[in-house]
């Protein structure tokens, strides 16, 4: 069978271009980019057309930071609804943190990951191993064997490498692997009992404070450690200007290290907690317009690489009770792509740029498959309706979580199909597979 | 014409000026129930109040008790040890529970940021916030003014300063925004460790030394040290923080004359205020309590008796 995407506009994030094109896909893999008009399909073949005139066509969108929740808590999401969710979002790969229960700091736990994700047989899903033994920041997980089971990184995300020590001989030893280290940068001590941003809003509610320097100062740290050692750390979920000060500099001393951020930190600051909105609690938290103004600035500049969600589903149980006893974190899959479209129409970045961000530049850190559109490639893309207005409803998550502080805003911009190797896994088109 | 329209009290800030002096003006005309041989008045008959009090309080807790009873509601105490919280039962499942009993009010203590919030989300009953974590405590600051008014026969204009923990001060943040919405000028003062960042979005002045803060005061609320917030390394000894920072008969010279003080309780003698003040001829530490029992029969009026928005005569 032949697949046969008619008239959308593709976007080369790597090479930054836009150009109509005609895409032929065979065996799941791209096998022309043609003009349009240049491709005659002849005989009598079976062949299946997607009229994407007036849409764009991106590579497969790839989330390098989500949280599946599977194995220990199914309850909040599995690896099926959550790749369901991806899928619905534009997002062809996702890489998953290791922070479930038992949490991934082993071959079985990573092996169990990658067959709940072939049985889900939707998307591209990755697993993130942990850094250290049950992320205790005491002894360094078996990095050759995680990676030889499937684990295309390290981190201890949801919590930080408390050790300086240990950071920094995980990052040796992940050198030896080549694989990409992610820090989750808070100073534990610093944050403390810290709920929300600490400034004018933590005053006003009486909520303890988690000041920008908690972070700020893991920044740092990974900064000079990436220096000492001479091998990347990625920085995840950025959120303040400081860190986006200090990654710049880094950046330009040609210290080798790499930044995300979360489309909830470019598009909310920390009044939407005000009314004590639980769906407005993550880690880091949001911070201040100034914070905002810089991520923003960031992403323009190239100081910030990519786009992730850190799709942190919660349920009920966590998030409808007092504000300092609701767990950290929202779900992002679904949304990341038209917060992300209102920045391009806002000016802050170009399109190509931004997709780059959501899928060239992530596979690049991770050393993955995907972010590109070339001949002979595997066919994951996503075809997105520019200009598809709608407003989020808890109801249409595919995600098991609810918990986003995006319920009722008004968005534009939606995948509207999403193709995983040639296999379309998310068809707003109604063109059955 | 004004009606006092509130469900529920969760905080200063959803007061308007009108509503203030509504609430001081019925406690004013209700403060004389309490001095009568039978302190009760049928108004309430056949209200019933629930006073939730998931955090320790003996002030509160009895001052909203006698009110309710003085106004002739029936009353129900639960406590986090003898509630289902214990049981792991979610506040919210426990809010559903005494909402199916149909209670008038319930009085909430708890010590999370935004609990009552979460509750008036749940229950028909009006909310009363009794003190929620670092955030609110409206009552107290209700009862604040209305001790300051009938003291100084005004608020407007005064100079008031708050001393002692105000971040993580319920009392402070609600005495702030009433002080404010009523037209005082507030200073806070305390350790650098004490005062919370952005102090000033609060639209107060930061005077850290009490010495200095104190100048030409007419008013002084002290809060009570807390001693646990010294395994948080907010100060090193209690004995350290009653040199620098406790109120002595010394560095009061620097208030005005008629300076009044005043005390949410309960007292550190000897920590915050020496014995001497407290008990002394500026201190107010003990009307306010008793203004404490006209306030919360005034609010429990406002909100439960008759018509919502009646005035008492």
């Amino acid at each position: 069978m032949i697949t046969w995407i008619k008239g959308g506009e593709v976007i080369d994030p790597r090479k930054g271009e836009k150009k109509t094109l005609d895409i032929v896909i065979k065996k799941g893999k791209i096998e022309r980019l043609l003009p349009p008009g240049d491709f005659r399909p002849q005989g009598d073949i079976d062949l299946k057309i997607i009229d994407a005139s007036g849409m764009i066509v991106t590579p497969g969108l790839v989330d390098m930071h989500v949280h599946f929740r599977e194995p220990g808590e199914e309850y909040k999401e599995t690896i099926a609804t959550g790749s369901q969710a991806a899928a619905a979002g534009g997002f062809t790969a996702v890489a998953c943190m290791p922070n479930t229960n038992p949490i991934n700091d082993s071959r079985s736990v990573t092996e169990f990951i990658l067959e709940r994700a072939r049985k889900a047989n939707l998307i591209r899903v990755y697993p993130v191993a942990a850094i250290s033994r049950g992320s205790r920041s005491e002894s360094l997980t078996e990095f050759g064997d995680l990676k030889q089971a499937g684990a295309v990184a390290v981190s201890d995300d949801g919590r930080p490498v408390t050790s300086s020590e240990l950071m920094r001989r995980a990052i040796e030893y992940a050198r030896f692997f080549n694989l990409p280290v992610i820090s989750h940068c808070q100073d534990l001590n610093l944050s403390n009992k810290g709920v929300i941003h600490e400034g004018t809003i933590s005053t006003k509610l009486g909520l303890q404070g988690i000041p920008a320097a908690s972070e700020e100062i893991m920044v740092v740290r990974e900064i000079l450690l990436a220096k000492l050692t001479g091998y990347p750390v990625h920085i995840a979920h950025v959120s303040t200007e400081g860190s986006v000060k200090f990654i710049k500099q880094a950046k330009e001393e040609g210290i080798p290290v790499t930044a995300e951020t979360a489309p909830h930190y470019f598009s909310l600051d920390h009044t939407a907690v005000v009314g004590f909105d639980t769906n407005a609690k993550m880690y880091p938290p949001l911070r201040e317009p100034k914070d905002v103004e810089a991520i923003k600035i960031g992403l323009s500049q190239g100081v910030i690489d990519a786009i992730a969600t850190d799709h942190a589903p919660h349920s009920l149980i966590e998030k409808d009770v007092e504000f300092d006893k609701a767990a950290f974190g929202i779900i992002g899959l679904e949304t990341a792509l038209p917060l992300t479209l209102a920045l391009v129409r806002e000016g802050v970045m170009g399109l190509p740029e931004a997709i780059a961000k959501l899928s060239y530049n992530p596979a690049s850190i991770l050393s993955i498959k995907g972010g590109v559109i070339e001949e002979g490639k595997e066919a994951d893309l996503t075809i997105i309706d520019l200009n598809n207005e709608y407003v989020v409803k808890k109801e249409s998550f595919k995600s098991k979580s609810h918990n986003s502080p995006f319920i009722g805003w008004q968005m534009k911009g939606k995948a509207i199909l999403t193709m995983v190797g040639g296999r379309i896994v998310n068809d707003k088109l109604k063109i059955s597979n | 014409m004004y009606r006092f329209n509130h469900k529920d009290l969760l905080g200063m800030d959803q007061l308007s000026v009108s509503d203030i002096n509504m609430i001081l003006d019925t406690a004013d005309s209700l403060m004389e129930i309490s001095s009568r041989d039978i302190k009760k008045v049928p108004t309430l008959r056949g209200k019933s109040i629930v006073n939730f009090f998931y955090e320790p309080s003996t002030r509160t807790k009895a001052s909203f008790e006698m009110a309710a009873k003085r106004l002739s509601a029936d009353t129900l105490s639960l406590s986090a040890t003898d509630s289902s919280m214990v049981k792991g039962e979610t506040l919210i499942d426990t809010a559903r529970n005494l909402q199916a009993m149909n209670p008038d009010v319930i009085i909430l203590r708890h010590s999370s940021s935004g609990a009552p919030h979460l509750l008036a989300r749940y229950v028909d009953a009006g909310v009363i916030n009794a003190g929620d974590g670092m955030h609110e405590h409206p009552t107290q600051a209700l009862l604040d003014l209305f001790t300051i008014r009938k003291k100084k026969g005004r608020i407007k204009g005064l100079k008031v300063v708050i001393i002692g923990d105000i971040a993580h001060s319920r009392v402070a943040r609600s005495d702030i925004i009433g002080l404010k919405k009523m037209g005082a000028e507030v200073t806070v003062s305390g350790p650098p460790t004490m005062i919370p960042v952005d102090a000033e979005s609060l639209g107060v002045k930061v005077v850290f030394d009490p010495e200095k803060a104190l100048n030409n005061k007419d008013v002084i609320m002290m809060l009570r040290i807390q001693l646990e917030r010294q395994s948080e390394v907010l100060f090193p000894s209690l004995r350290e923080y009653s040199i620098f920072f406790g109120l002595n008969k010394e560095i009061i010279k620097r208030a005005k004359k008629d300076v009044i003080i005043m005390h949410p309780g309960p007292i550190n003698r000897g920590v915050e205020i020496t014995g001497d003040l407290a008990d002394g001829p500026f201190s107010v530490i003990l009307d306010q309590v008793s203004n404490g029992v006209a306030i919360r029969m005034a609010l429990l009026y406002l909100l439960i008796g008759g018509e919502r928005g009646d005035n008492l005569d």
